[in-house]
């Protein structure tokens, strides 16, 4: 999958929750990407490591693991 | 069932609780009180002869020929103005009234032409009818005085015509023109004898005149003056079937009046409870592209899209699809495949798709074209209320006291609820329309709203907090609403985030170009104001933050204690018939029929034991995901019924890229539409005419479609869904449409109630229906909320990444149009071009003066994802700096201009925002020249002969 769409996609997710406080913003970002996304969508994201993600969403993404 | 007019009862039911009994011509009768003697006849069965009367009309008065005796009165009054009174002791028929009616008859028959037999309304008219009913033998005055029978005929509209020499002047089109559809547009010109309908100003006809051709007016007309053309043309219906719409959300019923196997008419039908007997240019008239001569009607397969369409048979269609279906999952795995579900078929047909793609296909790969219009809907409703859909129905807006339009246009794009709304706004609800252009709703004839927030594109989620701000900061919010029905809580930190002083509104005025003051006041209203209803459409929902415009809304709603009773709520105005039941019946790839997660154990397990497979546990992905990954390789075969995403989803260039990249593309549909282009099946499509299932519409309400003529192409889409399946070795043997919905109700608690023979008998039924709700739910939150309590969301208002800058420096926002639908493929292929034969640019005048530019010209459209060309239409129904155009014609294709970004919950495009940069042009741009070939190439069909070898 293309890690640029996804990036975009987890950033604005996060940044919509954000408003939440940083802990609970990127546990909602991680809750709403385990919702809404397919698997490799979400394997994609996990590669990409922190790279370009924004610090909420890049503790989301962690929390997929 | 046999041709019969729909009853007339002559004026409109009175909902009094108080009764009054009377006596007519000897038969006692209890009506309520206000009743006019002429329903109340109608009522005991009789009929009092009438001209001018109509039960969708308010009693006029003027033909006079409903008069009638009553005991105790003098003279002959008009039944139709005159209320039932208690003891009242009336006579209908007496040698008195027969005289007088006789008389009156013979004025109005001295002017009117004698061509009964020739007539097109011959045996279907109410003059005709009543000459004998009021047994009319000669015209003692003759027929050589001063008549009207040489004025010349109107023509000019596609669908009807205008005859002035069978006019009697009784007013009734006009009146439904003003009453029913509350345009205006007619009037009766002159005094006396010289009295006219006309149409708009001196020198209109009827199609240049705001005549928006609803039809009210012919279905109005007692004679032959105002006629369908296709009645003149094919004759009179001899048989009528009552089915649903398969347009606008709306869901208006209608009787389809056939001849033999032709439609000769689409009536509206009167019983009907979306539309209650009204109608719109496009579910009135627009029926025309069924029997177009584009219209494909057998499978067609190509081995790659250079190649011309061979004509083949449905086994080898549908043989070459499963093969390559199967081969591309051998070798890739289900993920590589998917499917999407279309918001134009049937509840039945679409539960099948998503069942293919999931049971058969074994993917969650599943999608619909709510994706791009009200997934944020689902989204933000489901979050706050519990329940992803509106809260009421229709009827609830003659209950509404103050009614806030945001991001919607409903006079174009839902008309019929449009009319109905106009017709409260009349009687004095209040109307607040937040939309960055000047909708018809502002202002139009016997209209004003009392505020118009002109909101800058994309600034919706701020406009709400600072009315948010208000509510909460001037003490206006229902705080007992939200300690009884939400989490108390929540509310404290919603309430405590938009009454920071950051959300006012003179703080976000700097955002969104508000001025204040109106905001603050129209925030006052909605807050104070009795009832308040809020209505909302596609400019909530398609932005970067469309979930959290819908969640604001939702939180206005339950900050105003207005929801769960009539008069109220929240509404979102579906865009295409059957968004909420393709979204109802398990479409998103994240989430089973009844909105229930696929990752639900329970859930999951109902199905698998029902359908006899495992489930894919994960979500699926969405369209754009789709495209993405075909794009990148690992998504290589789509099965799409009933939509057209190269025209209809943003970025084409990227959606074409997608698909081309794909081994194997199935079209199932009614046309070659732009999709097409990169498809390698063709299976030919049904229309609703030729198909039997349901619609749900946006009040949620269940209706039934029924065929009234066998598929064109000989199979109802259904009978495809599952042949494809079969060819797949599904094994499914499905015989009716009724055991797919007995198989959606036995699966989804909402629909656990609902059955075709339970819609026959109800005539229409609104989700949920279960134990606790046998006969539907009108009303959605009346007790409490689908989760127990509401939820409040905290909405950020966060700017779109979409900016404007010197190389783009106007937004964009893109639309509909009343004669056109979606991507016109349907409406493009009628009469309706006569009103829109082409999008065009909508530009303020300061703006195209400062290029140049006037009305007619063409321009360049450019973003950065593309440009097209197209004409320009100066206007300051758009505020300086932002442009509009709707998306209706393939030529033009808006979506060429629009970007990838999307609602940030749910994908949903962004077409509401684009950054834009308008110049004069000369032709059109190197991509319409191409698009133009590509379009005439892929539709080249094999000649059969060719093929044969």
């Amino acid at each position: 999958m293309d890690s640029a769409a996804l990036i975009l996609m987890a950033n604005q997710i996060a940044r919509n929750f954000a408003v939440q406080g940083d802990e609970a913003a990127a546990a909602a970002t991680a809750d709403h990407i385990r919702q809404f996304w397919a698997p490799r969508m979400k394997a994609a994201i996990t590669a990409n490591g922190d790279a370009n993600l924004s610090p909420i969403a890049a503790a989301a993404v962690r929390q997929l693991d | 069932m046999a041709y019969e007019p729909q009853a007339d009862y002559g004026t409109p039911p009175v909902n009094s609780e108080a009764e009054v009994t009377l006596t007519i011509d000897g038969r006692s009768v209890t009506v309520p009180a206000g009743t006019s003697l002429m329903r109340a006849a109608a009522l005991t069965g009789g009929s009092i002869p009438k001209l001018c009367a109509s039960d969708n009309l308010q009693a006029f008065g003027s033909c006079r020929l409903c008069l009638v005796e009553v005991d105790g009165l003098s003279g002959t009054p008009a039944s139709c103005t005159t209320p039932a009174a208690e003891g009242m002791a009336v006579h209908t028929q007496t040698p008195r009234l027969q005289k007088l009616r006789r008389g009156v008859m013979e004025l109005y028959i001295s002017d009117h032409p004698l061509d009964c037999l020739t007539c097109s309304a011959n045996n279907d008219c109410e003059l005709q009818d009543t000459a004998a009913a009021v047994g009319l033998r000669d015209v003692r005055f003759g027929y050589d005085g001063d008549n009207h029978l040489a004025l010349p005929a109107d023509a000019s509209n596609p669908y009807f015509d205008f005859d002035p020499a069978k006019c009697i002047a009784c007013s009734r089109c006009v009146r439904a023109c003003d009453e029913v559809q509350g345009t205006f547009a007619l009037t009766m010109d002159g005094r006396g004898f010289a009295s006219q309908i006309s149409a708009g100003q001196a020198g209109d006809d009827f199609l240049s005149s705001e005549c928006v051709s609803c039809g009210a007016c012919v279905q109005a007309c007692p004679t032959a003056s105002l006629q369908e053309k296709a009645v003149k043309e094919i004759g009179k219906p001899e048989r009528a079937v009552i089915t649903t719409c398969a347009y606008c959300g709306v869901g208006c019923t209608f009787r389809a009046e056939m001849r033999g196997e032709q439609l000769v008419r689409m009536v509206p039908w009167k019983d009907g409870k979306a539309n209650h007997g009204h109608s719109c240019v496009k579910g009135r008239f627009a029926w025309g592209y069924a029997q177009h001569s584009d219209r494909i009607t057998a499978p067609m397969i190509r081995e790659s899209i250079d190649q011309p369409w061979r004509e083949v048979s449905w086994d080898e269609a549908l043989g070459f699809a499963a093969s390559r279906l199967a081969a591309i999952k051998a070798q890739y795995g289900p993920g590589a495949l998917g499917g999407i579900t279309s918001s134009r078929c049937t509840n039945e047909e679409t539960f099948l798709v998503q069942k293919l793609v999931r049971a058969g296909f074994g993917s969650n790969n599943v999608d619909t074209c709510a994706r791009v219009c009200h997934s944020p809907t689902g989204y933000g409703l489901k979050t706050t209320f519990g329940t992803s859909a509106g809260t009421q129905d229709f009827d609830s807006v003659e209950q509404s006291d103050v009614i806030l339009v945001i991001g919607a246009n409903p006079t174009d794009a839902h008309p019929v609820f449009a009319s109905r709304m106009k017709q409260r706004l009349r009687k004095g609800a209040k109307l607040i329309v937040i939309d960055p252009r000047r909708i018809d709703l502002v202002r139009s004839a016997r209209i004003a709203s009392e505020y118009h927030l002109s909101l800058q594109p994309g600034t919706n989620v701020a406009v709400l907090t600072a009315m948010a701000h208000v509510i909460v900061s001037e003490g206006l919010a229902d705080e007992a609403f939200i300690r009884a029905r939400c989490d108390w809580d929540e509310y404290q930190d919603w309430a405590q985030f938009v009454g920071d002083a950051r959300h006012s509104p003179e703080v976000l005025e700097a955002v969104t170009r508000v001025p204040a003051a109106d905001l603050r006041a129209a925030a006052r209203l909605f807050a104070t104001g009795g009832n308040g209803a809020i209505y909302y459409g596609l400019g909530v929902t398609e932005h970067s933050q469309g979930s959290s415009t819908v969640m604001a809304i939702a939180n206005l709603a339950m900050a105003t204690g207005n929801i769960g009773r009539p008069g109220v709520g929240v509404n979102p105005l579906r865009g295409q018939n059957n968004v909420q039941g393709a979204c109802d019946m398990g479409s998103f790839p994240h989430e089973l029929s009844g909105y229930r997660h696929i990752s639900d154990m329970e859930t999951r397990a109902l199905f698998e034991a029902d359908w006899g497979v495992v489930l894919d546990p994960e979500p699926g992905l969405r369209i754009p995901n789709m495209l993405d990954a075909a794009v990148d390789g690992s998504f290589r075969a789509i099965y799409i019924q009933g939509e057209d995403i190269l025209q209809s989803d943003p970025n084409t260039q990227h959606v074409a890229a997608g698909l081309r990249a794909m081994d194997c593309v199935i079209v199932h549909d009614l046309f070659l539409n732009e999709t097409a282009h990169y498809a390698h099946v063709f299976l030919p499509g049904s229309t609703f005419l030729e198909k039997t299932g349901t619609f749900t519409n946006a009040e949620r309400r269940i209706q039934m479609v029924r065929k009234v003529m066998e598929p064109a192409n000989g199979l109802e889409d259904w009978q495809v869904t599952q042949a494809l399946a079969n060819a797949l070795g599904l094994g499914w043997n499905y015989t009716d449409p009724a055991q797919i919905m007995d198989e959606v109700a036995r699966l989804t608690p909402s629909f656990a109630g609902v059955s075709h023979a339970r819609l026959d008998e109800a005539g229409s039924l609104q989700w949920p229906v279960n134990d606790a709700h046998p006969d539907g739910s009108p009303i959605m939150h009346e007790a409490g909320f689908a989760n127990g309590k509401g939820k409040f969301v905290v909405t950020d208002y966060v700017p779109t990444d979409e900016r404007t800058g010197p190389r783009f420096p106007l937004l964009l926002t893109t639309g509909r149009i009343l004669s056109h639908y979606n991507v016109g493929a349907q409406t493009r292929r009628t009469e309706n071009t006569a009103w829109h034969p082409e999008d065009l640019l909508e530009m303020h005048p300061t703006d195209a003066e400062n290029r140049g530019l006037k009305s007619g010209d063409w321009t360049r459209l450019a973003s950065r994802t593309g440009e097209t060309t197209l004409r320009l239409l100066v206007t300051d129904r758009v505020a300086p700096g932002v442009v509009y155009t709707t998306f209706h014609h393939p030529a033009t294709q808006a979506n060429v201009v629009t970007t990838e970004f999307s609602d940030w919950a749910t994908n949903c495009p962004e077409y509401k925002v684009t950054a834009v940069q308008v110049s004069p042009s000369n032709g059109p741009t190197g991509w319409q020249e191409d698009y133009e070939a590509l379009s005439a190439r892929s539709r080249r069909i094999a000649p059969l002969i060719e093929a044969a070898e």
